[in-house]
């Protein structure tokens, strides 16, 4: 469904807090991102119905851009002069999202293939079942029952292997008689997409207590991942069952020109546009109040993963649960009580839509963020291994030598862009500390260019990329994405004295101006170049150290500019921080400033 | 434009309460529309369907999964007993013969020729649904439960633990800003819901569960002695199910903070009344916060109702506001402006504000999302 005639297009993403409205016009032959507005979203009681919340959003749209968008309730459709809208398009995350159950025969293969194809549809996995998760029928039984997931994803088995662990799943989940989250009335949907000896069983088993749904196998070989039949089946469901259950949805559904799509599926099809458009990797975080996604796209692999209970507002507080307190405060530049600190997220738990209003505040949220950024992102590593991606093939002995080393597809050194969304990110008073924030939790290595999202607008780029890219990607570039700069970092495993010769640099900038420095071991150091500049940079590493080529050898590449310019940094990976505290937060405090990060 | 966002916490003196009663599973209701009932007595019942157990029967009994009918004892839906035979093999020699036990009392759930495994469902496990508070059945919900309904003083609280709790409302402290200590835990507040002040400690709350308190209502708490009371760091809040043989309610936040001056009265002036609390939380959309229900001995309509409204308007000069965020957390101050436009605050975000001005005369610039609004 490709829409090319579009001039003026209204999009929302319908949040769990709030919903977002955002327009974009045609102007001079050049989509733009011109307005926005948000209000509450509607979904709870009192309102029960999501509609509300969107056409409150456009009423605050309607008052600032001065555009006539409703009739009433009715969107005015096609636009003409300062009046209606060509098409209107929306995400939604409302409600919780979409949350599954996935099912898999052997936890480290297929299983791991369903989750996949669970999280790249832009689901919450609540819980992964396999026959051999060491857990008692019992146990996986009770589950089962007790998550009351929207829909299960039932996979296991090559096309012509094992029928019976699939078959033992079935036999779980027919035990447990799960009920969906919404609409107790009815049966819960479970998408099979197992061995297809399997089929006949699974439906004898599941097609009486279940809205069974079968598709094809989401790991017909060994050596093969098949997730693309998966995804849009979940994606099917999703609108047919779990939207269409959710209040208001039904007429929100009939006001959209495309289907509403999940917020981190479409977060996740703009990323892999962009990589695809420019053929480079990308790395894409939006850390939100209650959850952090984080998606990757190298060459043709796509993975998204989501850390559904790390964020800045509901879930802080696991942050510090799962993180540490240790972890915590070594990025506090400042001497802080540890009662005080764990009272502080406690009261920003309970009350979540409060802000930092003090600069000491501020920076601990900015040390709870970069935290919440690294568990994430250590998440998504760990799940993006082995077999990735649609149909590709790869060596029966290499598929088992992934799996046994568990390595990464997550290449930090192959990395060419990182982008950051959400408020602790997008609305970071400063934006060097958006950046210093990425660089600690990401810890990128070699040179890497760094960006974030300016008003949190990519869910709804996401969705209008499935029917006009071009206007996506015009807004994605020209409104979306604020380039901060570029970052020059050791890789992994440099690890040096503090102010041990480190590397030396030339830079030739746009002006005809030559940089001719040095930089010790543990330090960063930041050079202006705006955004529309490029430069050349030269680093050669002393012997003991590598930026990217091998130890002690040079490197030459072109940079690129941003609201920030090139960051140097020679603070190790990982960063190595002094262990005593005082020493620690002078550490700190000196890097802030070399980057600019805080008032003086 | 972003909308200042008040949790809009309800307390009220005197207003009419619903509270839903609903069974996790359809069942039976056993009131009637307009029965008087006493929070203890049972408004519906139902059966838990029994734990499943799974038995690998061809592992133990060495045959093939699908001949497993044909060595069956029983089949789908029949009653067994614990260590009954279920199923065996008929070999020649009656000394080999391999025999199946059923390793509990319930029913045979399935039988599979393909996994070749028996799963065995225990018995179903009772359960009731209580009225929760004193009051009279509004509505009945056909197998679902009932909607009871009652006059009472209600407060809703920022946080909690543990689960719905009935008992006598006691004092235990002179004044909101006094701490809880454990001299205050005395024996004859076995079954009581205490009253405390602007804080209590993890031995404190020991020493009552002791004693058999049945609920803690306190201004404040630290998170360093929730971790002690749950044993754990909580890190979603949804809570309610803690099994903690007590709930605790937090009025205002995390820390000493004194309880609000009003909502300490209002709860004195309802001393020595049966009282139904709830610790459940969950903040997510659709909140949850932890409720005090009061009931009043009143079986007539409610007359010159006063009762605060949830806060439905907008901030207005005036309005009496409690501050949710350091610098000035705690502070309760009326609104001297409201700037139209955003301002830069101490962090250089550009938000919009609201002048607070306090009862001593000072004042001060705070973001509108870091105050909600409160009634006098």
């Amino acid at each position: 469904m490709i829409k090319d005639d579009l001039n003026v297009i209204i999009a929302t993403d319908c949040g769990s807090t709030t919903t977002k409205a955002i327009l974009i016009e045609k102007k001079d032959g050049v989509y733009r991102q011109t307005f926005r507005g948000e209000s509450p979203t509607t979904v709870e009681a009192p309102f029960e119905d999501v509609t509300r919340g969107v056409l409150n959003a456009f009423a605050e749209m309607e008052e600032l851009s001065g555009r006539k968008i409703l009739d009433g309730e009715k969107i005015i459709t096609p636009a003409e002069g300062n009046v209606g809208v060509d098409i209107y398009v929306s995400t939604s995350s409302a409600g919780g999202g979409l949350q599954m159950m996935v099912a898999g025969a052997v936890k480290a293969m297929t299983a791991e293939s369903a989750q996949r194809a669970a999280l790249g549809a832009g689901a919450i996995v609540m819980d992964v079942i396999a026959s051999n998760d060491q857990r008692l029928p019992h146990e996986k039984i009770d589950r089962i029952r007790h998550l009351r997931p929207d829909m299960i994803l039932l996979s296991g088995g090559t096309d012509g292997g094992t029928v019976t662990h699939v078959v033992e799943l079935a036999e779980y989940i027919s035990a447990a008689n799960p009920k969906p989250r919404l609409g107790m009335t009815f049966q819960l949907p479970v998408i099979y997409a197992g061995n297809k000896e399997a089929r006949e069983k699974i439906k004898e088993i599941l097609s009486k207590k279940t809205s069974l749904n079968i598709t094809e196998n989401l790991r017909p070989t060994l050596e093969r991942e098949n997730l693309f039949p998966a995804r849009q089946e979940i994606q099917k469901l999703f609108l047919e069952h779990v939207m269409a259950q959710a209040p208001g949805y039904k007429k929100l559904m009939s006001w959209t020109g495309a289907p509403i799509m999940p917020t981190p599926g479409a977060v996740g099809l703009i990323m892999q546009t962009i990589a695809r458009k420019n053929n480079i990797n990308v790395v894409g975080v939006d850390i939100g109040g209650a959850t952090t996604d984080v998606f990757s796209v190298y060459g043709e692999i796509f993975n998204r993963t989501v850390s559904a209970n790390l964020g800045m507002s509901y879930s802080i507080s696991n942050v510090l649960a799962e993180a540490g307190l240790e972890n915590i405060l070594r990025w506090v530049p400042f001497d802080i009580d540890e009662s005080d600190l764990r009272n502080r997220i406690k009261n920003k738990m309970i009350r979540p839509t409060t802000i930092p209003q003090t600069l000491e505040e501020l920076k601990i949220e900015q040390a709870i963020s970069r935290e919440a950024l690294r568990v994430s992102f250590e998440q998504h590593k760990s799940l993006a291994v082995g077999l990735k991606g649609v149909q590709r093939e790869r060596d029966i002995s290499e598929a088992f030598k992934q799996e046994i080393a568990g390595e990464t597809l997550v290449d930090m050194l192959k990395l060419d862009l990182l982008v950051g969304s959400g408020g602790v990110l997008s609305h970071a008073p400063r934006r060097s500390q958006a950046m210093l924030m990425m660089i600690d939790a990401f810890q990128p290595e070699g040179i890497t260019r760094i960006a974030v999202d300016s008003i949190f607008m990519m869910p709804h780029l996401g969705v209008l990329s499935t029917i006009n890219e071009k206007a996506a990607t015009e807004v994605f570039e020209k409104d979306c994405l604020i380039h901060l700069g570029m970052c020059v970092s050791l890789v992994k495993g440099s690890i040096g004295k503090l102010q041990e010769k480190c590397i030396s640099y030339k830079i030739a900038m746009p002006d005809g101006k030559k940089i001719n420095e040095s930089l010790p071991y543990g330090d960063l150091r930041v050079h202006p170049l705006s955004i529309d500049q490029a430069a050349e940079i030269e680093v050669l590493p002393t012997k003991n150290f590598d930026v990217g080529a091998g130890k002690g050898k040079p490197i030459v590449k072109k940079v690129l500019g941003g609201v920030v310019g090139i960051v140097i940094d020679t603070r190790g990976k990982p960063i190595t921080l002094a262990k005593d505290k005082a020493s620690r937060t002078e550490q700190l405090q000196q890097w802030a400033k070399a980057i600019g990060a805080y008032p003086d | 434009m972003t909308h200042a966002y008040t949790p809009g916490l309800r307390i009220a003196e005197k207003t009419k309460v619903t509270s839903r009663r609903v069974l996790p599973l359809m069942g039976d209701v056993i009131v009637k529309k307009g029965d008087v009932l006493k929070a203890e007595d049972v408004v519906a019942m139902t059966h838990l369907p029994g734990k499943v157990h799974a038995l690998n029967a061809v592992n133990r009994l060495g045959i093939q999964p699908k001949d497993l009918r044909e060595y069956m004892l029983k089949k789908v839906g029949d009653p067994v007993q614990k260590d009954e035979p279920i199923a065996e093999t008929k070999p020649w020699v009656k000394m080999l013969k391999s025999v199946l036990h059923s390793p509990i009392t319930g029913t045979i759930e399935t039988i599979s020729t393909v996994t070749g495994q028996i799963l065995l469902r225990e018995p179903p496990k009772p359960i009731q649904v209580f009225a929760y508070v004193d009051g009279t059945v509004m509505e009945i919900m056909e197998k679902e439960g009932v909607v009871m309904e009652t006059t009472a003083t209600f407060i809703q609280s920022i946080f909690g633990v543990g689960g719905e709790a009935v008992g006598e409302l006691v004092i235990a402290v002179n004044t909101p800003g006094d701490i809880l200590t454990a001299e205050r835990i005395l024996p004859a507040y076995k079954d009581k819901i205490l009253v405390g002040g602007a804080f209590i400690q993890h031995n404190v709350i020991d020493k009552a569960k002791k004693v058999g308190v049945r609920g803690i209502i306190v201004g404040g708490f630290d998170d360093e002695d929730l971790r002690k009371l749950l044993g754990y760091d909580l890190g979603v809040a949804i809570t309610g199910s803690e099994d903690i043989g007590i709930t605790l309610i937090i009025t205002e936040g995390f820390g000493q903070i004194q309880m609000a001056q009003r909502t300490f009265e209002l709860l004195k002036s309802r001393a020595g009344a049966k009282t139904s609390i709830n610790g459940a939380t969950q903040i997510r959309a659709g909140v949850v916060r932890p409720e005090i229900i009061i009931p009043h001995n009143t079986t007539g309509k409610i007359s010159g109702e006063k009762m605060d409204k949830p806060i439905d308007r907008g901030m207005e000069v005036g309005d009496p506001v409690r501050i949710i965020r350091v610098p000035h957390f705690g502070k309760i101050g009326r609104i001297k402006s409201l700037p139209f436009s955003p301002q830069k605050i101490e962090t250089e975000a550009t938000v919009r504000i609201l002048e607070v001005e306090f009862s001593d005369g000072a004042t001060a610039i705070v973001p509108r999302t870091n105050v909600e609004m409160i009634e006098t």
